[in-house]
């Protein structure tokens, strides 16, 4: 059977150029980075080298890198931390209402903590409108973190005008990069940030490794103690070969990216073309345009997000769903009802993520198989089932 | 995905009993609003006998195999018999379900009780129906 991985928001698969870099620090280059002989001098070596690219993706300085374990750590260190170092000024954050939960819940436990938080809504298109940010801005604000884009449905935020208003208003400026770092371009000094989050496994590097950068001079209250790791901010033996594969990673990322862009674009529009023009009462979520380059969101009415993931996986297709049923927590996306999608359409929304390996007989063959698979379970469907006997009363 | 058994699998894959019964002489319809399933039943009654079983589901892939085995163990029954199908005995019978869906996946015992309900309040034994109805439920 065809095998068609379109869940690339979920994760990217490591690129083989990368795992041949990660190689060797497994089984021969297994030195401490600590350590004074040559043993660490190479791991020493191949994290400050792995640290430049990973810089160099987004245009910061290499002292300026923190490696840590994923994109979830990188949002709880910034958000926790630099909050904590600022508190003397004041207690007051900013986020928005679709953050990623290491976001959003990290924000809920500095409320715990004492702080206040405003979450500034978006519209039907998941767009942030920057006067509203403006207007939750306060005296005591000490943090404003935005994410750039957002992985569910797409839409990239006006980031840099952002960050001028939080900046404006005496804040520090951070970013959830985890969708876009890798993926689009992102210059930390071009969009005036003070801290953004990446994650290795969101472009062909591998899981377990995440980077925060924090503008030099930054100061933040590190959650671990122990030695001297990352400039004593992020103690803890390092994991050489996931830093090597992001640094890979970071470097192909960087290489490749226009002509990926291109790429997943071209995907993309076919994907959304084609649905829309094959199935009825399916919407696009998201914004039209601002949105990543590889990402295909829509809510299939009628039916549910999950029923659909399963027929999909049984015609070898790897999709995802925001849908209630399909969480562990059997809540539909936060991301979906804070545009103001209704539960009902939220709980068939479904998601197309593309990556390298994919290609236009994918699409062709997503577009095949999704119709009746939709036809099947809305014939199932007494939603459907209601729709269509109010449109015969409506004749 | 393994998350399921492979008999909720199967009846997800082959959903028995699917559609509307023109002429119910019974329609249950449940929804739990919180995780956004719904179930429609459309019973027929044949001498005390549910001689035809239908069902209409919106939700996950184990709202959909909760409703097809309901309709399955339901067919044939007196309606005695059927009002003692119960989340656990359903459950039970699909190999298990994943312990966070138990609840708002597992509403096809609930939703053949109503029709069953309808049919008799419809027929005017309304009083002792209800009673039983509710005992079924918890």
């Amino acid at each position: 059977m065809k095998k068609v991985y379109l869940d690339h928001v979920a994760t990217t698969p490591v690129l083989p150029e990368v795992l041949e870099a990660m190689l060797p620090y497994f089984k021969d280059a297994y030195g401490n980075a600590q350590s004074l002989h040559d043993w660490g001098d190479e791991s020493r070596e191949a994290i400050e080298d792995a640290r430049s690219r990973v810089a160099d993706l987004i245009g910061a300085q290499a002292e300026e890198i923190i490696f840590t374990s994923s994109g979830t750590e990188s949002n709880n260190f910034a958000i926790k931390g630099l909050a904590m170092a600022q508190q003397s000024k004041g207690k007051h954050i900013v986020v928005s209402a679709i953050e990623h939960f290491s976001v959003l819940h990290s924000a809920r436990t500095l409320e715990k903590w004492g702080f206040e938080m405003t979450q500034v809504p978006v519209d039907r298109y998941g767009m942030i409108n920057p006067d509203e940010v403006s207007r939750s801005l306060r005296k005591d604000t000490v943090l404003v973190s935005i994410m750039h884009g957002n992985s569910e449905v797409g839409t990239i935020q006006p980031i840099k005008e952002i960050a001028e208003l939080a900046k404006e208003a005496g804040a520090i400026f951070h970013t959830d990069a985890v969708a876009t770092a890798g993926t689009i371009p992102v210059d930390v000094r071009e969009l005036k940030l003070d801290a953004l989050s990446l994650a290795g496994n969101q472009f062909y590097g591998p899981k377990g490794v995440g980077a925060l950068w924090l503008k030099k001079g930054l100061r933040i209250i590190p959650f671990l103690d122990g030695g001297v790791q990352e400039g004593g901010k992020r103690p803890g033996t390092e994991n050489i070969p996931a830093i090597v594969g992001m640094g890979k990673a970071a470097e192909l990322a960087k290489a490749e990216m226009e002509s990926r862009i291109h790429r997943f674009s071209a995907l993309r529009d076919k994907l959304i073309a084609g649905l829309l023009s094959r199935l009825e009462h399916v919407i696009l979520t998201g914004h039209p345009t601002q949105r990543l380059p590889g990402n295909a969101s829509f809510c299939v009415e009628f039916i549910e997000g999950e029923a659909m993931l399963m027929l999909l996986n049984h015609q070898g297709i790897a999709a995802s769903s925001g849908s209630a049923c399909t969480s562990r927590a059997l809540k539909a996306s936060h991301v979906l009802i804070a545009m103001g999608i209704p539960h009902e359409v939220a709980q068939g929304s479904l998601l197309f993520s593309f990556g390298l390996e994919n290609t236009e007989e994918d699409v062709d063959y997503v577009l095949e198989a999704l119709p009746p698979i939709v036809d099947r379970l809305r014939q199932m469907s007494p939603l459907y089932a209601k729709f269509l006997k109010s449109q015969k009363g409506g004749e | 995905m393994p998350i399921y058994s492979d008999k909720v699998m199967e009846h997800f894959m082959n959903p028995r009993n699917v559609g509307e019964i023109e002429d119910a002489d019974g329609i249950g319809e449940v929804g739990n609003p919180v995780c956004g399933d719904m179930m429609t039943f459309y019973i027929k009654v044949d001498d005390n006998h549910l001689s035809d079983v239908k069902f209409k589901t919106f939700g996950c892939g184990a709202a959909i195999a909760v409703s097809s085995i309901v309709s399955e163990m339901a067919k044939g029954k007196t309606l005695e018999e059927a009002k003692r199908i119960t989340p656990a005995l359903v459950a039970q019978e699909l190999e298990g379900l994943p312990k966070n869906k138990y609840h708002c996946s597992n509403l096809g015992a609930q939703a053949l009780n109503k029709a069953i309900d309808d049919y008799l309040k419809k027929q005017g034994k309304v009083a002792k129906s209800k009673k039983r109805g509710k005992d079924e439920k918890d």
